[in-house]
């Protein structure tokens, strides 16, 4: 009986490679994990600051500000998610890999949104409780952000292949990926607004998550198709 | 068919039926047009609750119906040029996007106009259909933005044609969106159950306008697809040929 010689690692070997590579590479640059942080941390004070303090209208404004300052904190850290591998020539390497390259954007985006999007989610109720958010409240924000991030996450991964190694900052990959995430918004924020007023969040919820499901079944292909088409 | 298609596929060969074609498709749709403005604003009557305000669903609804009509011609071709690396498709995207974002700009400023007397106000944000026009026109915009900051033709069309499919996905959500959120926007009157709600009289100048403004859009895409060609093949010998067959300076 002869054994096949292994030629490559398994699948679920190079995922977990790749996903513990990205982490480690953030680790040893914590302000890249930070920065979005601190970034929706202020966004979120710009607003009472512009308004003034009467708490009726800090709880009105509560809900979408949260969201579109957690929007544009995960849009400002998408730049960065092939940026560095294109630079180094590592994203040759993973574009030459045996391994499907679906599954190895995958790997990044699921690294991506355990240092981008899942910080945000848990610090969200402490801005949250500044906007007079009553405590379930906080709890709907905190899901509708948990699927609302990795949505982002996976259509800004699309973004990102689209626009890396054109040096055209993140105005251009803004342009592309806001249309598409506007659903979100619109869904994430009125839920967490329904909630406020004692309604009914199951069907923002089943939405969110319906388009997360989506998300991940096609945004890693599209994301491979244009990795392969920006590195021709 | 296949050869039909292969010869369809070939630069030369359609410039030369687009050229042949394109009257046919302008004439009708201005003859269209003419009978549909007519209709529309002289001879329907005006509606009951809204006056004459009704009347500029004439051009609001072709441009809206275009508005989408576009996108998905956009994203089909930019799919087959895609799958099947055909370089006229990818033609036909270029050229359909400025045009689809045009329409979709002329529903929302109809559609605006419209609901100044309607609703008393410029703009209303609780209108989902308004709303997702708005957010279709961002979508050709960050199309036509990335093709635009990409210098490599060849990538632009294929880094464009991903993104025109990833959109496509998105405009379903817009269309159905009327059913899925309470709206302050008219339900929909012409494709229904029994019948369209909606008189002879006034029903039959929408159709004119609506086939109209569809003949007149498939005139203007067939003749940018030409200027596109054009461009695209400029080193090719037909073209030379054709330059210097005019007699124009080569």
């Amino acid at each position: 009986m002869t054994v096949m010689p292994r030629k490559m690692p398994a699948l679920g070997h190079a995922f977990r490679a790749i996903i513990a590579r990205d982490l480690l590479l953030a680790w040893k640059r914590p302000g890249d994990v930070l920065n979005p942080l601190f970034f929706f941390a202020m966004v979120s004070a710009l607003f009472p600051l512009a308004i003034g303090p009467s708490h009726a209208q800090l709880a009105a404004i509560g809900p979408g500000v949260l969201w579109v300052a957690a929007l544009l904190a995960a849009l400002l850290s998408l730049n960065s998610l092939f940026l560095s591998d294109y630079e180094d020539g590592s994203l040759d390497h993973l574009l030459l890999s045996p391994q499907p390259l679906p599954l190895l954007v995958l790997g990044k985006t699921v690294s991506h949104w355990l240092v981008g999007g899942l910080p945000l989610v848990l610090v969200s109720p402490l801005v949250a409780v500044s906007f007079r958010m009553p405590s379930e409240t906080v709890g709907i924000l905190a899901a509708t952000l948990m699927l609302g991030t990795v949505s982002l996450s996976l259509l800004g991964s699309i973004g990102a292949a689209l626009t890396v190694g054109l040096n055209r900052g993140t105005a251009l990959l803004s342009l592309l990926i806001l249309p598409l995430a506007m659903p979100l918004l619109i869904f994430g924020a009125r839920t967490v607004s329904l909630s406020a007023g004692g309604e009914s969040t199951a069907a923002g919820l089943y939405f969110l998550a319906a388009y997360s499901v989506l998300a991940l079944t096609l945004a890693p292909f599209a994301a491979a198709a244009a990795l392969r088409i920006s590195s021709e | 068919m296949w050869t039909f298609l292969h010869k369809l596929a070939s630069p030369p060969h359609f410039y030369r039926l687009a050229e042949k074609i394109i009257p046919w498709f302008a004439v009708s749709g201005l003859v269209l047009i003419a009978y549909g403005t007519w209709g529309g604003l002289f001879n329907a009557p005006p509606d009951y609750q809204q006056g004459d305000a009704f009347r500029i669903i004439y051009v609001h609804v072709p441009a809206a119906y275009l508005s989408m009509m576009a996108y998905m011609t956009m994203a089909i071709a930019a799919g087959i040029g895609l799958i099947w690396r055909m370089k006229l498709a990818h033609a036909v995207a270029a050229a359909t996007a400025p045009l689809g974002a045009w329409f979709t700009f002329l529903a929302l400023m109809t559609g605006s106009i419209w609901g100044r007397p309607m609703w008393g106000t410029w703009w209303e944000w609780g209108d989902p259909r308004l709303t997702s026009e708005l957010i279709l026109l961002f979508l050709y915009i960050g199309y036509i933005a990335l093709r635009n900051s990409i210098d490599d033709l060849a990538k632009a069309d294929k880094a464009s044609a991903v993104l025109a499919m990833v959109g496509a996905v998105n405009v379903p959500i817009i269309h159905y969106s009327v059913e899925w959120w309470s709206s302050l926007h008219q339900g929909p009157t012409l494709i229904r159950k029994g019948g369209p709600a909606i008189v002879g009289d006034m029903l039959w100048p929408l159709l004119a306008m609506i086939f109209g403004f569809t003949f007149v859009f498939g005139a203007l895409v067939l003749s940018r697809v030409r200027a596109e060609v054009l461009f695209r093949e400029r080193r090719a010998r037909w073209v030379r040929e054709l330059v210097s067959a005019t007699g124009a300076p080569a």
